[in-house]
This record gives C-alpha cells, sequence and structure tokens, in this order.
C-alpha cells in the first residue's frame, strides 16, 4: 500500500504516527481498510456486516498497543464504521483511534464512527482519540463519534479525546457502563475557531459497588464559535464520581455547560465544578512581563490549557 | 539607568471620584545599585513598580529609560528593554509548569541553569520543574518560583516586591546571599527591592520610603533606619508570630 504525504501528515496529525507502527494497526482511509495487521495477541478482523472493525485484545497480554487511525482525503466523502474492541480478562492494553479530514472541495466530508469498547476484568485500558481536520474548501469537516464504554468487573479505562483544530461540526456522544469496582475517567480537550460547532454528550452509569468515574473537560471557543457541553453521571449504587469543566471563552463564542448528577442509592458520592472565564487578565500580564507579545501570551495559556 | 519624572496615577475610586494613588513621584534608579522601597501597606510601592513595569499606566509624568522615553512601550517591549517583575501576588495557571515558565523568563535556559535557578530559591528541582503553577502549590512556592525567574532572566532592572512573603519556607538569608552574590558584582544589574525586612533594608545602597503615594524620605541605611526602626521591628515582629497574612 502506498501512503502519499497528505495521508501521513494526517496520520501525524491523529495518531502521532511517522510511519506504520509495529504491532496490530488497521488504517482506513476513503472507507477502506488500506493497511491492517494483527499481532500475537491483538487480532483484527472484519465484522460479519463489513461495517467495520472487530478488535480482540487476548486475556493476560501486556503492554501492547492498537492503532486504528481513519482518514479522509476524497473531498464530499461520507464515511461509517463500527468497530468494536473487546479487552480480554487482565490485559493492558493501549487503543490509539483518531480521525483526520482534509477536505479541499465545497461539499461536505464526514466521518461518524461508533466503537464499543468492553474492558474485561481487571483489564487496563488507555484510549486516545484525536480528531483532526484541515483544507481550503468551504465543504465542512465534520465528524460524529459515538462511543460505548462498558467495564467490566475490576476493569478501568482511561480515555483522552481530543478535538484539536479545523472540526466544523461535531457531535460526540459517548456513554460508559461501568461494574463492580470498574474505574473510568475521560478526560476530554476540545477547541473550536470560526463558525465551528461542537457538542459533547457524555453520561456515566456507574452500576456497581465501589466502582469510580471521572469526567474532566477543557475546551476552548474562539471566534464565532459555540460549543455545548452535557456530562451526566449516573450512580446507581456505592460509588464515586466526579465531573469538572472548565472552559475559557474568546470573542464571540458561546459555551453552555451542563453538568448533571444522578444519584440513585444514598451511597453514591457525585460532585461537579464547572466554569466558564476569559483569559485571566493578571496571567497574559505575568507572561508578557517576562516578553512575550500578547498574542504569544495568549497562545501559550491556551495551548497549556489544553494539553 | 531608569528615571521616573513627576509621575502621577490616578483611579477610579469608589465613589467615582479620582484617587490619586501615586502623587507626582521623581526617582531615578542607577545601573548596578541596590534600592529599597519600604513604607506602610497601601502606600504605593507597587503601583510604582507596575508604573515602571508597564502594568499600569501613569496619568502624568514620564519613564526614560537610558534616555529613552519609553510612556508608550507596552509591557512586553519594556520587559525586553531589560525591565524585569516579580510580583507581590503571582498569578496561577493551569496547564503551565514551572519548567515552562522559566524557559519562558529565559529561553535557552539548559537544564542546569534550569535547577540551579530552583535550588537557588530553596526548592528541589525534581520536585517541582513538572509541578503545574497551580493550585497544587502553595503560595510561598509560588513566590520562590516568582523570584527564581526574575533571578533567571538576568533583566537591568529587577524588581522585587516583597520577596520575604512565604519567608517560613525559605530563610532570607539565602535570598540576601543571593541578592548580594548577583547584585554585588558589577554587571548584576541595578535591583530594586520592595520590602520590609530589616536584613534587606541594612545592605542596599539606597532606602526609599513612600508613603500616601510620595516619596517621605530617601538616603542611605544609615540616615534612614532610624526614621523608620520601630515600624519596620513591629512588622518584623508580627511575621514572627505568624500573623502577617499574605492574601497570595
Ligand atoms: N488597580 C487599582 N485600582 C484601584 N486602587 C488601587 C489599584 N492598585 C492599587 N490601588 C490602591 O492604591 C493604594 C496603593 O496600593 P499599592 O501600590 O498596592 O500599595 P503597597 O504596595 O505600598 O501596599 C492602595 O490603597 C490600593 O488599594
Ligand atoms: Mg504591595
Amino acid at each position: 500500500m502506498k501512503f502519499e504525504q497528505l495521508d501521513m501528515d494526517l496520520l501525524q496529525a491523529v495518531a502521532d504516527i511517522k510511519a506504520i507502527p509495529s504491532g496490530a494497526v488497521n488504517i482506513r482511509r476513503n472507507g477502506e481498510a488500506v493497511f491492517r495487521h494483527s499481532s500475537p495477541n491483538i487480532v483484527i478482523n472484519t465484522n460479519p456486516e463489513n461495517k467495520g472493525l472487530m478488535v480482540e485484545v487476548k486475556a493476560g497480554s501486556k503492554g501492547e498497543t492498537v492503532h486504528v487511525p481513519v482518514i479522509l482525503t476524497n473531498s464530499g466523502f461520507h464515511d461509517r464504521v463500527y468497530n468494536t474492541f473487546t479487552i480480554g480478562e487482565d490485559a493492558e492494553v493501549t487503543i490509539i483511534a483518531g480521525c483526520g479530514i482534509h477536505n479541499d472541495s465545497h461539499s461536505d466530508s464526514s466521518h461518524n464512527g461508533i466503537h464499543e469498547i468492553i474492558v474485561g476484568p481487571r483489564a487496563r485500558v488507555r484510549y486516545l482519540e484525536k480528531h483532526y481536520g484541515e483544507g481550503m474548501g468551504k465543504g465542512k469537516r465534520i465528524l460524529n463519534p459515538t462511543t460505548i464504554v462498558r467495564v467490566e468487573n475490576g476493569g478501568s479505562i482511561e480515555m483522552e479525546m481530543i478535538q484539536i483544530k479545523g472540526v466544523d461540526d461535531t457531535i460526540r456522544s459517548t456513554t460508559a457502563y461501568i461494574q463492580e469496582k470498574g474505574n473510568l475517567k475521560v478526560v476530554e480537550r476540545l477547541f473550536t475557531h470560526g463558525q465551528q460547532k461542537a457538542e459533547s454528550d457524555i453520561r456515566v452509569e456507574i452500576e456497581g459497588q465501589g466502582a469510580a468515574a471521572q469526567i474532566l473537560s477543557r475546551s476552548v471557543a474562539q471566534d464565532d464559535s459555540y460549543q455545548l457541553f452535557k456530562a451526566a453521571l449516573v450512580g446507581k449504587n456505592e460509588c464515586t464520581g466526579h465531573v469538572e469543566c472548565d472552559a475559557i471563552l474568546m470573542d464571540k463564542a458561546r459555551i453552555k455547560s451542563i453538568p448533571q448528577l444522578e444519584a440513585e442509592d444514598a451511597d453514591a458520592v457525585l460532585t461537579h465544578e464547572a466554569a466558564i472565564g476569559k483569559i485571566a487578565g493578571e496571567q497574559l500580564i505575568k507572561l508578557m512581563s517576562l516578553g512575550l507579545s500578547e498574542q504569544e501570551a495568549i497562545d501559550t495559556i491556551l495551548e497549556g490549557f489544553l494539553s | 539607568m531608569l528615571i521616573l519624572e513627576n509621575i502621577s496615577f490616578a483611579v477610579n475610586g469608589q465613589n467615582g471620584a479620582n484617587k490619586e494613588i501615586i502623587r507626582g513621584i521623581d526617582l531615578e534608579f542607577h545601573p548596578n545599585r541596590l534600592y529599597a522601597i519600604t513604607g506602610p501597606n497601601g502606600g504605593g510601592k507597587t503601583s510604582i513598580a507596575k508604573i515602571i513595569m508597564g502594568i499600569y499606566k501613569q496619568s502624568s509624568g514620564n519613564i526614560y529609560l537610558n534616555g529613552e522615553n519609553i510612556n508608550d512601550l507596552n509591557i512586553s517591549e519594556r520587559a525586553r528593554k531589560g525591565i524585569a517583575y516579580a510580583f507581590q501576588q503571582p498569578p496561577r495557571f493551569k496547564g503551565l509548569t514551572v519548567s515552562d515558565l522559566l524557559q519562558i523568563a529565559r529561553p535557552g535556559l539548559d537544564g542546569v541553569n534550569l535547577r540551579t535557578s530552583l535550588r537557588d530559591v530553596g526548592l528541589c528541582p525534581e520536585d517541582y520543574l513538572d509541578r503545574d503553577i497551580g493550585p497544587g502549590l502553595s503560595g510561598g512556592e509560588i513566590k520562590r518560583i516568582e523570584i527564581a525567574q526574575l533571578l533567571a532572566r538576568d533583566a537591568k532592572i529587577s524588581i522585587f516586591d516583597e520577596p520575604e512573603a512565604g519567608v517560613d519556607l525559605w530563610t532570607i538569608q539565602k535570598l540576601i546571599a543571593i541578592i548580594m552574590g548577583k547584585f554585588r558584582s558589577k554587571q548584576g544589574g541595578t535591583a530594586v527591592i520592595i520590602t520590609h525586612n530589616e536584613n534587606v533594608l541594612h545592605i542596599v545602597d539606597e532606602i526609599i520610603l513612600v508613603e500616601e503615594g510620595q516619596i517621605k524620605e530617601r538616603g542611605t541605611p544609615d540616615e534612614i533606619w532610624p526614621l523608620i526602626r520601630h515600624e519596620v521591628e513591629c512588622k518584623m515582629k508580627e511575621q514572627c508570630r505568624g500573623e502577617m497574612v499574605y492574601e497570595i
């Protein structure tokens, strides 16, 4: 398979790879798997409906990584995919997903990806998903990721979901169910600019005793962009849960943040914190007093905030 | 040389009327000399520092740096001309580490010097370099990191605003040793230390006493010390009893 420079640039932006990585890999380009490689412990197959991948991580495997990036370079392409990840008992794995769209045309390009992740008993998963758009055309770059996570007894998953730049329209939906002593941490980083719209809807149902969930969102909205952030934590047992959304608002952008706590058990301890504000003037002044220009100071503050 | 010429600074007071915080100040700071600014709280010391840094814009008067009028230079431009200020109450950040900030203060600072600059203010580099300048740090720690930045900048004019805050964690003796070491060498630049600390007041070339937005007295420690001794000693006692509250 030959990759062009454009492909490699997108792959680097969303999956941090400069070359085809070793280990298990599936690269999807314009709706087709253009490169696939399974490893002894991670098997990648096409699902029976031919709508996406089935990734299976064998029980007990340690220290492995699977890359499943998606890139769209054909203008006006609408991609849809359904991937399942099944992580066996006691396995430890890093999943690197992510989607990059390059659209130079005037028609919209979109990717609707559904990822279902089953974290087996005592398995530990790190899941990284970066979204990025670029291109000169007026056609929108649209990304609508849906993620469903099931954490079984004693399993844990840490998810980092990042929308870097250039995605015009996004509706992200994340739903998670956590069983006994399971643990979930979602870290979301969202940056919107221009006329972009982003909506993130996270719902975590903490079902098992002693389970814990954390949702941490940091976002920056610039120009005329709009963000809607909804995070609901449902505590159905003795458990702990925390939602934190922290946003920087600039220019004429708007942000709506709706944290929601639902406790169905008297031993559920759920908390939330939310803050929206502009860049603190004293931070700007401080960095300028170290010699940065105002713009450099703004960039430094935003970069740190989203890091 | 830095010259403040007839500087006044007014703000909108509570009842909408103008309130003059700084009233017609004349000052000059000579190269490679050590100055202390002292005086009661609310007297205008921090305001003078902020006017020099360009954070506050004076209502009238002129500021000259080496003969050039810098009235219209903004904060960044003044910083690049060699003016540096360590805040009395440094802000916190989200996602910026101690190392990030030191490297902004002194671009190109290498690992060895980065570590030294933290050790100089009594912080163990291994424990601090990767820490966020955020809510996880105490006021005293933030203060010392602020001083480390100022020292790292190696500016022509370094203004310290009450560096002794956080003294419970870091002995003032160490600060004095650093200041003596750095600013007593002839190329160390000019240091202006806003302070109530007796030991610091004794090592400077000149003390400037600021009260109610004006310069009440100025002179050598020998001349000024007898005039301020009582107040400073009271203040130091308060500090020793831990009653001095720094809102940082
Ligand atoms: N930005 C400001 N707006 C309004 N009042 C101010 C401002 N900065 C300082 N002041 C007031 O000016 C006076 C001098 O303050 P400051 O320069 O901080 O004194 P010092 O550093 O000597 O304690 C105080 O009464 C203070 O409340
Ligand atoms: Mg002050």
